[in-house]
């Protein structure tokens, strides 16, 4: 037999799964919540859109992000109110702010999903690893994961983007380096339940190795657990990247929302009264952060409606 | 069950102790590791021959890499940071000058924000399965999501430049000058100027306390003992403020922990939107202008604070729930 047998009155996740390869069965269980939820219909709609505006987003944006607009005798159009030609107006350099925001999606969009997978791979490995073999890897492990719970985070993201040259990668990758901590946290606790289940305990006594126990019969229980943490984290890099690029050390040469924002608070945009700078960009980041928001509620509500979280 | 309290609190204070070597270390590789020379996390090029030599030994920085680990570890324990290379001022002075502004704001913002969401989370859960539930979750979901700078810019705009009622950056107006800690808190000024940070924190973090309370809420409401007693023909209110809020609070409590951990990383983008004069704006402004030492200074006294918050956070808990003694001793 080359597939996992899952019972299906484990966690009420599984009465959703469908026959198949666990993957597959994840992909039944995340098509099946979406038409169940109006609240994760909603997220997925939100992320739909930014998705394809990043996609197009040179088709829908009249001008480069960067460039500086100028009239027929090289006079910059700076702080244009919104009109017909300039929908968001411009900056105070004569850029295109409708452009700015369109772009921003892209790099929103890059460093949410990128963060995201680093954070659910990194956090499933360490609470499956620790909540699988216990003993003194699951007390390293879970002391590791108290210790990134107990650093700063904006703090030593800051400090360790500014040292390592400040790039959106850098910042994903700092990110990725303390945030796996509360996915890593729920997994392994999932694990432990899990790995106490007739099915595993079968696979164990005739004879299947650790890592096909992990992966093949223990991660399809946790999977959605792995997409929920995972669909959090997209919108909480967002808004750590926004944070970072408004403190000023985001990439210079990559416009976001957090350098829009950025951009117009260090050119007092708001003693000018331009809210058409200020507001976009932040309506932006808020609908990503809630779009995740909701996804992860749906998923919990479907999934888990027992799960007792803080 | 005293014992087991203790014992709980023990271990917890052996991990703080642990989290801080482990922060300490992490901070003496980064900036060792630093670009240019091992040297330049001390020592700034336009310092003088003098002061250069004092502090390549106050520093040990002549000495192998362990050496000096050991030698950094000492100075933490007796306060040296060196100084900071743009102020040419002790670190830990210019440090412990601006936490009580970060403790005024923090401390301030979590306790309006914690007031806010008790009561909103009772609110919300008497008013169970109305539009006003649902219009108060949906602001509650949308302060968490709101980038906490965006909403400071926002407030900024309207009460400082638009209606010009509130001052738009610092925590004392110009030229104000107070002799003692006390006069700068008795006045007025001090207090207008804490207003929008305050507010803007507090929007941010009010919202898992109201959301966790509201879901305790609405668990226990459904417990039997609720039921049993408006069988007895208690009020409405009697259930919900004595016998089901009551309940509901601990978990709120010990949620605590991880709310100052959001309102370190909210404290330094607020102090930096309103220019408030704290621990967070110095660390940043300290990052930008590459001042090494009051960088790591900062960063530690940050990271202290936050260790502490959730010290006291676990405290709070071990006291208020007397099962906690007894599993934690279970759970190890």
């Amino acid at each position: 037999m080359t597939t996992a047998q899952v019972p299906s009155k484990i966690t009420p996740s599984l009465d959703l799964l469908k026959k198949g390869s666990p993957f597959v069965k994840t992909l039944g269980v995340i098509l099946d919540f979406f038409t169940q939820d109006r609240l994760a219909l909603m997220g997925a709609i939100i992320y739909a859109v930014f998705i394809l505006v990043a996609l197009f987003a040179p088709l829908i944006a009249p001008f480069g992000e960067l460039e500086v607009i100028q009239d027929d005798v090289g006079i910059w159009l700076a702080n244009e109110k919104p009109g017909p030609i300039f929908r968001l107006g411009t900056t105070n350099v004569g850029r295109d702010i409708f452009s700015q925001l369109v772009y921003g999606s892209r790099t929103a969009l890059l460093v949410g999903f990128s963060a995201a997978i680093a954070v659910a791979l990194l956090g499933t490995l360490v609470g499956l690893t620790a909540g699988y073999f216990g003993g003194w890897i699951e007390t390293v492990l879970m002391r590791l994961t108290d210790i990134a719970f107990g650093i700063p985070f904006l703090p030593l993201i800051i400090v360790l983007v500014a040292f390592l040259k400040p790039s959106i990668w850098n910042v994903v990758l700092a990110m990725a380096g303390l945030l796996w901590r509360d996915t890593g946290r729920v997994i392994r606790a999932q694990v432990l339940i899990v790995k106490e289940k007739a099915f595993v305990r079968a696979a164990r006594v005739s004879g299947a190795s650790d890592l096909r126990i992990m992966f093949l019969y223990v991660a399809p229980s946790i999977l959605p657990l792995t997409f929920l943490y995972g669909s959090m984290a997209i919108g909480w890099a967002i808004l750590t990247e926004a944070s970072v690029s408004f403190l000023g050390f985001g990439d210079p040469e990559v416009v976001s929302w957090g350098y829009m924002l950025q951009d117009a608070f260090v050119s007092q945009a708001m003693s000018r009264g331009a809210l058409y700078w200020i507001v976009p960009p932040g309506v932006c980041i808020m609908l990503s952060v809630m779009a995740g928001f909701f996804i992860g509620r749906g998923f919990e509500e479907v999934l888990f409606p027992h799960l007792r979280r803080h | 069950m005293s014992g087991g309290i203790l014992r709980y609190l023990g271990g917890r204070l052996a991990q703080m102790l642990l989290v801080l070597w482990v922060i300490v270390t992490v901070l003496f590789l980064i900036f060792r590791l630093a670009p240019g020379n091992p040297l330049a996390a001390y020592i700034d090029t336009t310092f003088t021959e003098d002061q250069q030599q004092g502090l390549m030994e106050k520093f040990g920085l002549d000495k192998p890499l362990w050496q000096q680990y050991l030698i950094y570890v000492k100075n933490l324990f007796i306060g040296e940071f060196g100084d900071s290379f743009l102020h040419r001022r002790s670190v830990i002075e210019m440090v412990l000058e601006v936490l009580p502004n970060t403790l005024y704001l923090n401390l301030i913002s979590l306790l309006l924000a914690y007031s806010i969401g008790v009561v909103g989370g009772i609110i919300l859960a008497w008013f169970r399965g109305t539009p006003l539930e649902k219009a108060g979750v949906t602001l509650t979901l949308m302060g968490r999501a709101a980038p906490e700078f965006w909403v400071g810019m926002l407030l900024l705009s309207i009460f400082a430049f638009n209606l010009t009622l509130l001052p738009s950056s610092g925590a004392t107006s110009p030229g104000a000058i107070y002799e003692t800690e006390w006069q700068k808190l008795a006045s007025p000024d001090f207090w207008k100027h804490l207003v929008l940070p305050t507010t803007t924190m507090a929007f941010y973090l009010h919202g898992m306390p109201l959301l966790l309370m509201r879901s305790n809420m609405l668990e226990i409401l459904q417990d039997d003992f609720i039921t049993m007693g408006s069988l007895m023909g208690y009020t409405n209110w009697r259930l919900m403020v004595r016998h089901a809020a009551r309940n509901a609070l601990l978990p709120v409590v010990t949620a605590l922990a991880l709310g100052v951990g959001y309102s370190i990383g909210g404290n330094v983008v607020i102090e930096n939107v309103f220019g408030w004069p704290g621990i967070g704006r110095l660390l940043v402004r300290a990052v930008a202008s590459a001042d090494y030492p009051l960088a790591q200074g900062a960063f530690f006294f940050i990271a202290l604070f936050m260790l502490l918050m959730n010290f006291v956070a676990d405290f709070l808990y071990g006291v208020l729930d007397p099962r906690v003694g007894s599993s934690a001793r279970a759970k190890a």
